[in-house]
């Protein structure tokens, strides 16, 4: 089925940290701060528990987009853990590079606990670039389509 | 196979006005092992939660989802109350249906089917829950307080009067801040010396309490209830064990020329000061920036005048390690600096000054013991111009976004004073607001005006340019007639904004406690929980946290107190169960995980394997020290062989989540 | 002379005049204040309550010097001058009739006159 542009919805995954990022993607619901349904939140104790093979799992399950969100760098409840993500993404960014997936369908972003109204312009701006890229077919795993 | 019951909260109508809670619940139904699925209007108040409860017996339910609020919210709730029916406590996982669903989106039905979702990876989740069991760690039965202002001695105070040990930790060399410099306190006008300095001397008297005055926090490592914490005691070249505080030094320096921060540079100090009578601890400091002996070894009248003999030129910097169970953090304020407000000519003129040098103008103790006198010529000013908000309530990027909260109040008690003290004085207070809520405050404001006839102008001032007569030209506003005035000024007081003390930034990254963007500490919760730390057994005291008056940061500083004490009254600490644990079977011993993990909770040990083939084999696996670990993660994404996984968030749960969401 | 709408201001110069807190301080510090009718402060109120036909029948567009100094110091970023400059954009788009014809402006030029001026004030006196 040929999807139409308009109607395109993309599916997009987002790792949250529970001591910044889900607090601050809180704090944009307490603020009533819109951004599209389209992002759905997967909270995680911190950016490093992400596993790049979490990330591999989600475009191959059919996400059009991913993005992890830590707490800024110097910030992290565990001290060190969002340097060691932000390395680990690096290298997977590289690769998802050489595999043919777009480098904006994957976003490193730091978000406070006390930034909702960043978190929001975030999803928004991403769910934006991402719906310009439309579906993401490269990674995806035909037979774990829903038929 | 799990029997799993789905629970969709209403939250009256903050999540069934955008999600159609009922839709939600019924298409949850038919989702693999779910058996029972219902929604109610409040699942947190007590009917919910019985209803959850009676479920679980009746349904004979082994995981629960709950489709309401953020976790970060009643997810402490929802465990109780399936462990009261005899679940597990963490069987349960909420689906955030609120904060991150029905108070985002307008439309219903994309909310609906988001919520659903949501669900369905909560499902997704629990089905592969284990009962996990927490295990326990000590508590050590010591506080530690960073900082010695009126925050920090008040809370260290109340943790004392409990019984339980407290160490201070103030980078000056002596304990008081803000408040021994400010003169009188509204809205009473009681000296604030006179209010203080017992405090202070409670604090060096009380067995309980140990103060490292001229000491700063350099690293903090552990977690709550077992911290360790490195003071650096700067080198005072002081014995503070023999100083008596004779004061015999301060008068004998040949060097006199230091400003006097005290004073803030009104006036100056020797190199070795005490810095002011009532000082606690009340020992000398040299200043080593400024000693001759220090700086090129000519000159030593300090060390031959002390009687003493507690001049040691030869003192370093001292490093010592203290375990604690409990840290409040109460670094305080400083106003900011006025580089960017040109227009108000602070730079350009002596008799442009701010509040808190104003306050040490009017101070018995201050430069000018207490007279009004003009900075520039010495003579009794006859204008003075207040000018509030001075780089408060500034989006412009010159000064700082938030209201100071306490200038209105100062302003109003320096401009009542300054007329009682000298009728003959015209005083001007240029405000854009008066912002007075608190007992008795505006009481006190509308008496400047009404009894000491306090000119109060609705505007702004916009310019500031000295004259040649020594007078100073004010441009200003005045809205309500519409005008614009002129008016001839002796002295202009600026109500500068204050900023969190510029060591809370690095403070915090030890502490690993969140900030804002203003680098006030955040707090655990911005209603039910001021004056705790998102971060465990981290609390906040005073102004660190943000603006407040002296009443306000006083019952702050108790505050804490109280939660220090309830902390250390444990002996035993609940410890996260969701911690990393190896598989050994799968371990290749490769320290990968060991490297990566902050904690060091990760060890390895030789241990004996009956292999397939009947033969026993010695390998090298990690052990994770449960006590330890504080559950971040690291170690799992470290190890190549898939031996580590995170209790509570193991990979098959969050590929479980992803697979739910992109389905 | 169809009507001057708040929007079309407010488009115009960019302004958001809700970010205003009313402390008076453009006003406060304005050189050409007692020249003015209407005052700084004043058109950023009276445009945010869509009250634009004083301003656009007053002198006082024609007294601010632009000399940007409330938009140097206001503290909310409000930028009054520009306001005052959106209005006076409107009276002179509405006049219609040009200020300026391209066939004058040989004869305007002169070596101490910079012609980014010429530019400029072609570019706004031009219908």
């Amino acid at each position: 089925m040929q999807v139409n542009e308009k109607e395109f919805k993309p599916t997009i995954v987002a790792f949250c940290c529970n001591w910044c990022s889900y607090a601050g993607a809180d704090l944009a619901g307490t603020n009533r701060l819109n951004y599209p349904a389209d992002v759905k939140i997967i909270r995680v104790p911190c950016s490093c528990r992400v596993n790049p093979m979490f990330i591999l799992r989600a475009f191959q399950r059919g996400a059009d987009g991913v993005i992890m969100c830590g707490c800024h760098p110097g910030d992290c409840h565990y001290t060190t853990g969002n340097y060691y993500a932000r390395r680990r993404m690096t290298l997977l960014f590289s690769m998802l590079d050489y595999l043919g997936i777009e480098r904006e369908r994957t976003r490193v972003e730091w978000v406070s606990a006390a930034e909702g109204a960043k978190f929001a312009a975030t999803m928004n701006e991403f769910v934006e670039t991402v719906t310009k890229l439309g579906e993401n077919k490269r990674l995806e795993d035909l037979r774990c389509k829903e038929k | 196979m799990q029997r799993i019951g789905v629970f969709v909260c209403w939250c009256g109508s903050n999540i069934a006005a955008t999600v159609d809670v009922e839709a939600v619940s019924e298409a949850l139904k038919s989702e693999p092992g779910v058996v029972f699925s219902t929604n109610y209007q409040y699942m947190c108040s007590e009917a919910g939660q019985n209803m959850i409860k009676d479920a679980i017996k009746e349904h004979n339910l082994t995981g629960v989802v709950i489709c309401s609020c953020s976790p970060r919210m009643h997810e402490a709730t929802f465990r109780k109350t399936v462990q009261g029916a005899g679940l597990n406590p963490y069987m349960v996982e909420i689906a955030n249906i609120r904060e991150q669903c029905s108070w985002i989106h307008k439309d219903k039905q994309t909310g609906t089917e988001k919520a659903i979702i949501l669900g369905k990876a909560a499902i997704a989740k629990v089905h592969l829950n284990a009962p996990l069991t927490a295990g326990e760690s000590p508590v050590v039965k010591r506080a530690l307080v960073i900082g010695g202002g009126i925050a920090g001695i008040q809370t260290a105070l109340d943790i004392a009067e409990a019984g339980f040990d407290v160490d201070i930790v103030e980078t000056k060399p002596t304990i008081g801040g803000k408040m021994t410099q400010i003169d009188k306190t509204f809205p009473t006008l009681d000296c604030a010396a006179c209010i203080l300095t017992p405090k202070m001397v409670d604090c060096a008297q009380n067995e309980k309490i140990h103060i490292y005055s001229y000491s700063e926090v350099t690293a903090v490592k552990g977690f709550v209830g077992n911290f360790t914490v490195s003071i650096k005691k700067k080198a005072r070249y002081v014995d503070t064990t023999k100083c008596t505080g004779c004061g015999v030094c301060t008068e004998k320096c040949p060097v006199k020329n230091v400003p006097n921060e005290f004073n803030l540079g009104m006036n100056n100090r020797r190199a070795i000061y005490i810095p002011f009578a009532q000082a606690v601890p009340k020992v000398a400091t040299i200043d080593a920036d400024y000693c001759n002996m220090l700086k090129n070894g000519k000159c030593g009248v300090c060390s031959k005048v002390c009687t003493a003999g507690a001049i040691d030129y030869k003192q370093q910097d001292e490093i010592i390690e203290e375990r604690y169970g409990a840290i409040v953090a109460a670094t305080g304020f400083n106003p900011i600096k006025l580089d960017n407000f040109d227009e108000f000519a602070y730079s350009q003129s002596k008799d442009v000054i701010t509040s808190l040098e104003f306050e040490r103008l009017t101070n018995a103790a201050g430069p000018t013991s207490g007279q009004l006198l003009r900075p520039s010529d010495g003579k009794h000013p006859h204008t003075i111009v207040f000018v509030q908000c001075v780089g408060s309530r500034d989006t412009s990027g010159c000064g700082k976004p938030y209201c100071s909260k306490i200038c209105c109040m100062y302003t109003a008690k320096h401009a009542m004073l300054t007329r009682e003290k000298y009728p003959d004085t015209d005083v001007y207070v240029f405000y854009i607001d008066v912002r007075t809520p608190g007992k008795n405050f505006d009481e006190f404001y509308r008496r400047a005006v009404e009894d000491y006839n306090v000119h109060y102008i609705k505007g702004m001032v916009g310019k500031v340019a000295p004259r040649a007569d020594g007078t100073l030209d004010v441009q200003a506003s005045d809205l309500i007639s519409n005008e614009q005035l002129h008016i001839s000024a002796d002295l202009v007081v600026l109500a500068a904004a204050i900023e969190p003390d510029k060591s809370a930034r690095p403070l915090a990254t030890m502490l690993t406690a969140s900030m804002d963007t203003n680098d006030f500490f955040t707090e655990a919760h911005a209603k039910l929980r001021p004056v705790e730390s998102p971060t465990a057994g981290v609390f906040l005291s005073g102004t660190c946290q943000g603006p407040k008056d002296i009443p306000e940061t006083v019952s702050q500083a108790s505050a804490a107190a109280a939660k220090v004490i309830g902390l250390l009254c444990k002996d035993k600490l609940t410890c996260n169960p969701c911690v990393a644990h190896s598989d050994e079977m799968l371990c290749n011993g490769c320290s990968s995980c060991e490297k990566v993990c902050p904690y060091g909770a990760i060890t390895y040990s030789d241990k004996e394997f009956r292999m397939p083939d009947r033969t026993t084999a010695i390998r090298r696996v990690a052990a994770v020290n449960e006590a330890v670990c504080q559950g971040c993660g690291a170690c799992t994404v470290a190890c190549p062989s898939g031996a580590m996984d995170l209790k509570g968030f193991s990979n098959k749960q969050i590929m479980a989540e992803v697979d739910a969401i992109c389905k | 002379m169809s009507k001057v709408t708040k929007e079309q201001v407010l488009r115009s110069s960019g302004v958001n005049v809700l970010k205003c807190m009313r402390c008076g301080k453009c006003s406060a510090t304005c050189p050409s204040y007692d020249e003015m009718e209407y005052h700084p402060h004043q058109f950023v109120y009276m445009v945010e309550k869509g009250d634009l036909e004083p301003l656009l029948n007053s002198d006082s567009i024609y007294k601010c010097l632009s000399c940007y100094a409330c938009v140097e110091r206001c503290p909310r970023g409000v930028e009054p001058a520009k306001v005052v400059e959106g209005i006076r954009n409107a009276v002179l788009r509405q006049s219609g009739m040009n200020h300026i014809k391209a066939e004058n402006i040989p004869e305007m030029l002169d070596e101490d006159l910079p012609q980014q001026a010429i530019v400029s004030a072609f570019r706004k006196y031009k219908r």
